[in-house]
């Protein structure tokens, strides 16, 4: 018998070596609390979870010593300096102090300056580095990014995103939950939605758009008009831009699209049009459907 | 990694870090209540009383008011250090890491252990300009310190583990620890006591902790020091049961 919340629901979830993995999801998916039970921060109630091959229970040391967590608050000591803390998480990983690495890693998250500086005293952007800073001290293979960017401005956001391509290129697995579906476009070479603790989708990126991707063909008029011909009804297009342009939605999944009888229709209709454009349907499109269609 | 020893020494460093960072909260305010408690109860109301079992009240207070110290900033140094990564959210990262929980306690109760057992010594030190004291078992004398340092250190840990708020980290230390230490014998031989009281007053686990430090001082003590050992050792065994416990089920740690 289960008392209480039920965070996650049957999760089987299988995460490739040295890639970057997206977990999409709207608040209180279980998005956290998967990320959670498998650094050890939570107990599960049931089920099975390895890292690199070692049981996140029987195995817990090999396991979490592979793991580097960038939690979602910005939870850090403030009396700290970034350097006593980034050598703190260092050692409390079982890893033996390197300040070279060390330095490396302050460097590379644009830190070094504030190194002698309280925590208390770095702004938010800062701060969501050094968290960072703090995952990769013990060189982790595995990088858990728990919503990074939230917060963070454009600039250094693309700055991460940066870090994070590099990190891959180094070897290491990266795992990030984002609200940003713009990150997970971007960066994810796999995407897994999760909706209400359940896995809805776990796909390929491209192959995820390529399959659910709808099109929207938008013909800008010769004439506007003001009414859809009965004719063309079977197509359920939309009028746009003040009658000025005609919207046709397809789906890419379909053996046909009905353009081509599209156009002879409009042709024999008397429609005519001075211009085309096509546009895809992006991930967060895809992301709302697949979620809405869960609610 | 068998025992991973770095994660002892950089919990333990960073707790002894704070202590640096606040030193007048964690050792200069103990050292300045006891050297009050020197004046008032050694210099003004000592002087009328007579010698306890042949010691001067003077002297016969300052193993009492050692452990008083020992025993409140065991508490406090633990629960705080333990507490407080739970309140601002980084205890995430330890528990997260590839640690146990023997290690885990190792760390932060040897950093709290640590500190008290230094401010007992400081507050020895500072009792010598009051008083002459003669030590009759130094290493048993050291060996009682140690040994309550580590056990209300752990009492602190346990303390800090349960609060889920700085009032509760407060209510112990206020409420018991100091309702047990003043009747516990720190002021007074619980000889004085009438029978009855005196009877009560055994089932105060505090009170063997200052009869068994008092008679490595001075070689007499109200209760016998083995079981004044045997106590202390069964509430450190106490203690260590209930952290295996907490940290098996991960009672207020883990989710």
């Amino acid at each position: 018998m289960i008392l209480g919340f039920v965070a996650l629901r049957d999760v089987s979830l299988d995460i490739r070596p040295g890639e970057i993995f997206a977990l999409l999801g709207p608040n209180g998916a279980g998005k956290t609390t998967l990320i959670s039970i498998v650094c050890g921060i939570v107990n599960p109630g049931g089920g099975r979870v390895t890292v690199n091959g070692h049981d996140i229970v029987a195995d817990y040391r090999k396991a979490r010593a592979d793991i580097g967590l960038v939690p979602q608050e910005l939870t850090t000591d403030a009396f700290e300096t970034p350097w006593a803390t980034v050598n703190f998480s260092r050692g409390l990983f079982g890893r033996p102090p390197d300040p070279a690495y060390v330095e490396k890693v302050l460097r590379d998250l644009s830190l070094w300056d504030k190194r002698a500086s309280r925590i208390m005293t770095l702004s938010g952007g800062m701060k969501r580095r050094l968290l960072i800073a703090k995952a990769l001290a013990h060189e982790p293979r595995v990088l858990f990014l728990d919503e990074p960017t939230a917060g963070v401005d454009v600039e250094l956001r693309q700055d991460m995103w940066k870090l994070v391509r590099r990190l891959r290129e180094g070897g290491v697995t990266i795992i990030l939950t984002t609200h940003y579906i713009e990150e997970a476009e971007e960066m994810a070479d796999r995407v897994g939605v999760i909706n209400k603790g359940e896995i809805v989708l776990v796909e390929e990126k491209a192959e995820l758009m390529r399959k659910l991707g709808r099109k929207q063909l938008t013909l800008h008029l010769h004439d506007p008009i003001d009414r859809v011909p009965d004719a063309l009804a079977d197509y359920r297009l939309e009028i746009a831009g003040g009658g000025t342009e005609l919207v046709y939605t397809y789906d890419t999944r379909g053996e046909r699209t009905g353009i081509t009888a599209l156009l002879a229709d409009l042709g024999a209709a008397g429609i005519r049009f001075r211009d085309l454009q096509t546009e895809q349907s992006s991930l967060e499109d895809i992301f709302v459907s697949l979620v809405g269609r869960g609610q | 990694m068998k025992f991973n020893h770095y994660a002892i020494i950089a919990i333990y460093k960073f707790e002894m870090a704070r202590t640096w960072r606040t030193l007048a909260q964690s050792v200069i305010s103990p050292v300045i209540s006891t050297v009050l408690y020197f004046v008032v109860f050694g210099a003004a109301i000592g002087g009328r009383i007579t010698d306890i079992h042949g010691v001067s009240y003077g002297a016969f207070i300052v193993p009492g008011l050692v452990m008083l110290s020992l025993l409140t900033q065991s508490i406090a140094n633990a629960s705080f250090g333990i507490y407080f990564p739970r309140f601002t959210g980084t205890i995430y990262e330890v528990l997260s890491a590839p640690v146990s929980f023997v290690e885990i306690v190792i760390a932060y109760v040897g950093a709290a252990a640590t500190k008290s057992l230094a401010l007992g010594l400081i507050i020895l030190a500072t009792a010598t300009l009051f008083v002459p004291l003669s030590v009759a078992h130094p290493i048993w004398m050291l060996g009682f310190l140690v040994l309550t340092s580590v056990t209300f250190s752990l009492f602190g840990f346990i303390i800090g583990i349960w609060a889920d708020g700085f009032e509760k980290l407060q209510l112990v230390p206020l409420l018991i620890v100091t309702a047990l230490a003043f009747p516990g014998g720190s002021l007074y031989s619980i000889d004085m006591l009438p029978p009855l009281w005196r009877t009560v007053t055994l089932f105060n686990p505090v009170v063997y902790l200052i009869s068994g430090f008092r008679w490595a001082f001075f070689g007499q003590a109200e209760v016998a020091v083995g079981i004044s050992l045997a106590m202390t050792l069964g509430f450190l065994a106490l203690c260590l049961g209930v952290v295996a416990w907490i940290f098996r089920t991960g009672w207020r740690l883990r989710a």
